[in-house]
């Protein structure tokens, strides 16, 4: 059992909560590999995906989590609910409490709006991402990669490169990151970093971690958050940000390039490192973060609701 | 917990695993169409020495697994049990005559979850039951095919197994529940 009736962020999780989730997702990834991908575990609970924002793997790994622990789970789409009649979100959430829902997965394009809700209804919530605040599930699943990458997280280096002050997946791991112990350089132009950054190690180039890194995670331009003026250009962008062939090839031995997705061709990684194979292609972790995201989210479902 | 009475020593476990060993090779009429399943977590290692014996008897490979019944017990929800160990059947059970193995039958729960995730792996020709210990007080209609010893128990006592797998040493003890 979780000390907590919510994932909201990564900063109120507990050391204990992280390993014990860690330690489960293992279990759950053995499900996964089955001809017969279902458990019994979580029958006759109710889980509801509401999601305002558009997702492809978060809503779907949710969904098949939950299927694979024999949970019953709904979709809750906005766009053709009673939203769309004037319903406000408290009034929609009254309904879904009604029904007896047993705990709610909600994505949400404006930071806080997860908390709100978490506030009023009585029941366990997950953040699958709010705004630009935070995506506690990401960060976990990315945490779990690492330790079956590395079967540690003590002194790992680890540089996080792209627009810091927009992305929620940056928030949530460079937390949950530090809190394990690993050494993380931020690698971002001033503008897309938060007015205060003291205290972080911040680089400018992707080049000046690149050989040291033993992980370098490429968060995803968030294009539909550019409300100010977008980066210069994507020559600049490529530049200075970019995982291309050439700085692939300098990396070190057993290191990683993780994405949280969906990536953006071209700008945080080039079609070629994205379509490479051989040696090289075993250091980009793209598909094993969403391999391991049911395995992990699983785990969170079992322990929040088993 | 008080320990009550030292019931099997190093000895005696190896030479019940043996016996054992032999029943199941004599009631399959042969070790071709046996696997082995350990329940986690002390029915994994003495299905990995059944599974030696038998293999050292006959001369052929014996496959053994070891399975967790965290996700299919009739008490999530209850009492949760958080760490689940690791669920390892990495063989084909169709048609198979399958071991089942595990340390202390008790009320049955165990092995009523056990059979409900050796089913999702595909469909044996039987499952047998072998336990190290029997100690009564069953709340479900379960019998083991191959039993090491039994044990009348009262509700309050309880059954510690220790083995060198998982504890170092080879012992069976009947405590006092504190």
């Amino acid at each position: 059992m979780l000390n907590k009736k919510s994932i909201l962020d990564t900063d109120s999780l507990s050391l204990e909560d992280i390993k014990l989730i860690l330690s489960n997702a293992d279990s759950f990834l053995e499900i996964s590999r089955r001809d017969v991908k279902k458990v019994p575990t979580l029958r006759g609970k109710t889980v509801i995906n509401m999601f305002f924002e558009s997702s492809t793997r978060t809503r779907t790994s949710f969904e098949i989590a939950a299927k694979r622990l024999s949970a019953d789970i709904i979709n809750f789409s906005p766009s053709t609910s009673s939203l769309k009649k004037g319903e406000s979100i408290i009034d929609t959430l009254k309904t879904i409490i009604s029904m007896k829902v047993d705990l709610i997965v909600i994505r949400h394009s404006d930071s806080g709006t997860v908390k709100m809700v978490d506030r009023f209804v009585g029941i366990p919530v997950i953040n699958a991402g709010d705004g630009k605040y935070q995506h506690p599930t990401q960060a976990l699943l990315d945490l779990y990669t690492i330790k079956k990458r590395f079967g540690k997280f003590e002194g790992l280096k680890v540089a996080i490169v792209g627009d810091f002050l927009d992305s929620r997946v940056a928030r949530s791991n460079m937390n949950l990151f530090e809190k394990m112990g690993m050494d993380v350089t931020i690698v971002s132009p001033t503008m897309f970093l938060p007015e205060d950054f003291s205290g972080m190690k911040v680089k400018h180039c992707i080049d000046d971690v690149i050989e040291d890194a033993d992980i370098v995670y490429m968060l995803r331009m968030q294009l539909e958050r550019q409300d100010r003026k977008f980066y210069p250009s994507v020559m600049e962008y490529n530049r200075f940000l970019t995982m291309d062939m050439e700085r692939l090839k300098r990396m070190k031995h057993g290191s990683i390039v993780m994405h949280p997705g969906p990536v953006n061709r071209g700008i945080e990684i080039t079609d070629e490192v994205m379509d490479t194979s051989g040696e090289l292609a075993e250091k980009i972790v793209i598909e094993e973060q969403v391999t391991f995201g049911v395995a992990v989210r699983m785990a969170i479902l079992y322990l929040m609701l088993g | 917990m008080i320990e009550k009475a030292h019931i099997l020593n190093e000895d005696d476990i190896d030479r019940i695993i043996r016996r054992i060993s032999h029943e199941i090779l004599e009631r399959n009429k042969g070790p071709e169409s046996l696997v082995f399943i350990g329940i986690q977590k002390r029915g994994v290692p003495l299905a990995d020495r059944i599974a030696k014996n038998i293999e050292k008897f006959e001369g052929i490979e014996i496959k053994a697994g070891k399975l967790d019944i965290t996700f299919y017990r009739d008490d999530i929800g209850q009492n949760i049990k958080p760490n689940a160990r690791i669920t390892d059947i990495s063989f084909d059970i169709e048609g198979k005559n399958v071991i089942l193995v595990d340390d202390v039958l008790y009320t049955g729960r165990t092995v009523r979850a056990a059979l409900d995730a050796i089913i999702d792996f595909g469909r044996p020709r039987s499952i047998q039951l072998a336990v190290l210990i029997d100690r009564g007080h069953r709340e479900f209609p379960v019998r083991a095919d191959y039993v090491g010893k039994n044990l009348p128990t009262s509700i309050n006592e309880s059954i510690e197994v220790k083995l060198k797998e998982t504890d170092g040493l080879d012992s069976v003890t009947v405590v006092e529940k504190g």
